[in-house]
């Protein structure tokens, strides 16, 4: 076998038995790896209506068959589960160098089911697999749990795991690998917690065969090339860390501020990636098989924990920064190293303080309430806010919840900035039409890594496109979601599309498996995996009504700077999107379309 | 990576005769490889005489004389020689041939194929420009 392992292990927590079965070779040839296959084997085994905290609630850790090979930046796996943010399907991808790890030990994944009685972690030395005692572990932060985990195995490990957040359940928990790389949103964390499994540590001595050595090195080489020449890949990234779009979204009007009701933030540059650059940077920093290296390792002076630590990112500093009118960098570095370190989504944990700061200026919660005065701007707020929501002390209990469920309790859900009950990241769906409908549609929530349409309606990566109008976003939208679904199944890193297209994608995909499949039948592969997923969401219970923005985004008019009086117009895309995507006008996709995707 | 797929056509860090050490506060990663010495231990503690010099300098084990003693592994005093799991014969750097894979896959130029002048050059110029502007310093 080429490019996968074929080889699963399966672990019953509740039992404590664990075995290994060989990979459905048939499903893996129409969904590929990580996501997609991942998806279509928690679907094969899991009720779409499980409780996603039960012990039914079934977890896949998943690689793709490129992931560990020398394929452009292919460091990636996939972690997927029913998303108790959500209740979508939750696949959340990440880099590092775990995923890699767990191939040389000699698998393409680890399939978790039930509940273990005591904390346990999974320990994985090429043949050896057992599960051992973690009470010791239990209430570590993730680099204390991390460490002490390499300490009682070998310095060759791979450790992903969960901090306190992912015992105690926030919704919005975390995986994080390799310190801190993270299995990011919806709330995977919440799922290992609640199955009383603290980390995964794996190390291998096993190899990965390619099909054809020669013409797949000669693409590899080509690819790694064409992300060197290229602007994004070959030199802002690297230099500036994604940080590098605050100022460039800010100008576009396109850089959401005090939870969405500006598209402008006067005082962005404060958090720009070259301010960070300037005054935080230590080093960029990259995962496994990486040539653009967007990490940033980053220090700051604090009184507890480590001053160093990676981030933020483009998505964190806004959440911590603009969208709480935050201009204070330390403290937004000083969040998001406490996400790192507790184990939270830092897009969730920002966009929740700042709808609780609009709550409080509104006057629906008080002082009282949350036992501190909360108005915008706040710096030490946000930083106090984030490790009592890690905790889930005093007013971190309802914060835990997410936005959606916070405000709701208080009762003005509308304020929450979220789709599905997801929080959406830092681009404006007003300003930029496109990307509000990948929002509505994306099956896990608000989400900007499930299209990216910042690429063409910003970046102009492939073609620029105007982000203010409707046309042509429907098609777009449709061909960027199924190209994902694909980069993300065959285990490399979403950013080689600013350089690569799908030629070359398709082409180390080609000379790995030995699958001769054209470009457009391995289009076509992120087209099944959208279907399915969106399959998977309508059977519990998701519909139309769902595929929706918030009202403040179809209603309230931008209030400044180019995008002035846009409202986002999702009720002229919707329509044009479903019927591109072969669904009825409910958004159901249609008995053809399956036939035609071969879903059975 | 590169090295284990150009070695065994296959994928295995722990086949790579290069290896990355990462320093997570100074976030630095130090390449670790064969320096090819000039008075090579592996060569001396050898008992069938495998090791020899090639045209590109590259100390080299002939596989064909190799009796996988491992005790080249013992004796390398900066721990460059290995075991390889998959073949089970050494794993050793010999340059490529001289056009090393490390070199052509890395992003940053960490790694790069110079010739011992050429790099030694590099370091006297370097010297030599702080000389220079000592000098017009001096001068002024």
């Amino acid at each position: 076998m080429y490019g996968w392992m074929g080889k699963i292990i399966r672990v019953n927590l509740t039992s404590g038995t664990i075995s290994t079965e060989p990979l459905n070779l048939q499903d893996a040839k129409l969904y590929v790896g990580a996501r997609g296959l991942g998806t279509k084997i928690y679907m094969n085994e899991v009720d779409p209506k499980v409780d996603p905290l039960s012990p039914d609630n079934k977890m896949i850790f998943i690689t793709g068959p490129l992931t560990g090979t020398l394929a452009a930046c292919a460091g990636r796996y996939e972690v997927v589960a029913k998303a108790p943010l959500t209740g979508t399907i939750g696949a959340c991808n990440s880099g590092g160098h775990f995923g890699p790890e767990l191939k040389f030990a000699g698998y393409d994944g680890i399939i978790f089911e039930g509940k273990s009685a005591k904390p346990v972690y999974l320990y994985i030395n090429d043949d050896i697999i057992e599960l051992r005692d973690a009470s010791h572990l239990w209430g570590k932060e993730v680099p204390a749990t991390t460490e002490a985990v390499i300490k009682e195995t070998n310095e060759d490990f791979k450790v992903a795991c969960i901090g306190p957040a992912g015992e105690k359940l926030v919704l919005f928990a975390v995986i994080m690998n390799d310190k801190n790389r993270a299995a990011g949103r919806s709330g995977l964390g919440a799922v290992m917690g609640s199955k009383n499994l603290k980390a995964v540590a794996v190390r291998g001595t096993k190899s990965i065969q390619v099909a054809q050595p020669k013409e797949f090195l000669a693409s590899c080489l080509k690819s790694k090339q064409m992300m060197k020449d290229n602007p994004v890949t070959g030199a802002g990234l690297p230099a500036y860390g994604t940080q590098i779009l605050v100022n460039i979204l800010n100008q576009s009007g396109a850089h959401p501020t005090r939870n969405w009701q500006h598209s402008y933030y006067d005082k962005a540059d404060d958090i720009s990636g070259e301010t960070l650059t300037k005054k935080y940077l230590v080093r960029n920093r990259g995962c496994f098989d990486c040539s653009i290296g967007c990490g940033r390792v980053t220090k700051i002076e604090r009184s507890q924990f480590t001053n160093f630590g990676e981030g933020p990112e483009y998505e964190a500093g806004w959440s911590f920064g603009s969208d709480c009118d935050n201009n204070n960098l330390q403290t937004v570095c000083e969040a998001n190293f406490l996400c790192n370190e507790i184990g939270m989504d830092p897009i969730t944990m920002g966009a929740t303080i700042a709808c609780a700061m609009e709550l409080y200026e509104q006057g629906y919660i008080t002082e009282k309430d949350i036992g501190m005065k909360l108005p915008f701007g706040d710096a030490d707020a946000v930083v106090k806010l984030t490790k009592m929501t890690g905790y889930r002390e005093g007013f971190g209990d309802q914060l835990a919840l997410g936005s959606y469920r916070m405000a709701d309790k208080y009762g003005h859900p509308e304020l929450s900035m979220s789709v599905k009950k997801q929080e959406m990241p830092a681009y404006d769906g007003r300003t930029m039409q496109g990307i509000g409908l990948e929002y509505a549609t994306s099956n896990r929530g608000g989400c900007h890594v499930r299209g990216y349409m910042t690429s063409p309606e910003i970046l102009g990566i492939p073609v620029k496109m105007d982000p203010m109008v409707t046309e042509g976003k429907a098609a777009m939208l449709k061909t960027f979601q199924d190209l994902t679904a694909v980069v993300d199944s065959v285990g490399m890193c979403l950013f080689t599309t600013f350089a690569l297209g799908l030629p070359e994608i398709a082409e180390m995909f080609r000379t790995c498996t030995g699958l001769n499949y054209t470009d457009e039948e391995v289009l076509r592969i992120g087209e099944r995996i959208w279907n399915i997923e969106k399959i998977f969401n309508l059977k519990n219970g998701f519909s139309k009504k769902d595929d929706t923005l918030p009202p403040r985004l179809l209603n309230e008019p931008v209030a400044e700077g180019p995008a002035k009086g846009m409202v986002n117009k999702l009720d002229v895309m919707l329509p044009e999107y479903y019927k591109l995507r072969g669904w009825d006008k409910e958004g159901v996709p249609t008995e053809a379309k399956k036939k035609e995707l071969g879903i059975v | 990576m590169a090295c284990s797929f150009n070695k065994i056509g296959e994928f295995n860090p722990r086949e790579s005769a290069v290896n990355v050490l990462f320093y997570e506060e100074a976030a630095i990663s130090v390449p670790i490889m064969c320096m090819q010495c000039e008075d090579p231990a592996c060569a001396k503690v050898c008992p069938v005489g495998a090791f020899s010099r090639d045209k590109n300098g590259a100390v080299v084990s002939d596989p064909k004389k190799c009796i996988v003693c491992k005790l080249c592994v013992s004796a390398c005093p900066m721990g460059n020689i290995s075991v390889s799991t998959v073949t089970r014969k050494i794993v050793k750097c010999n340059l490529c041939g001289g056009d090393p894979y490390c070199a052509k896959v890395c992003p940053s130029g960490a790694i790069k194929y110079e010739d011992a002048t050429t790099s030694n050059i590099g370091k006297k110029k370097l010297i030599a420009e702080k000389f220079k502007d000592l000098f017009a310093e001096v001068q002024k």
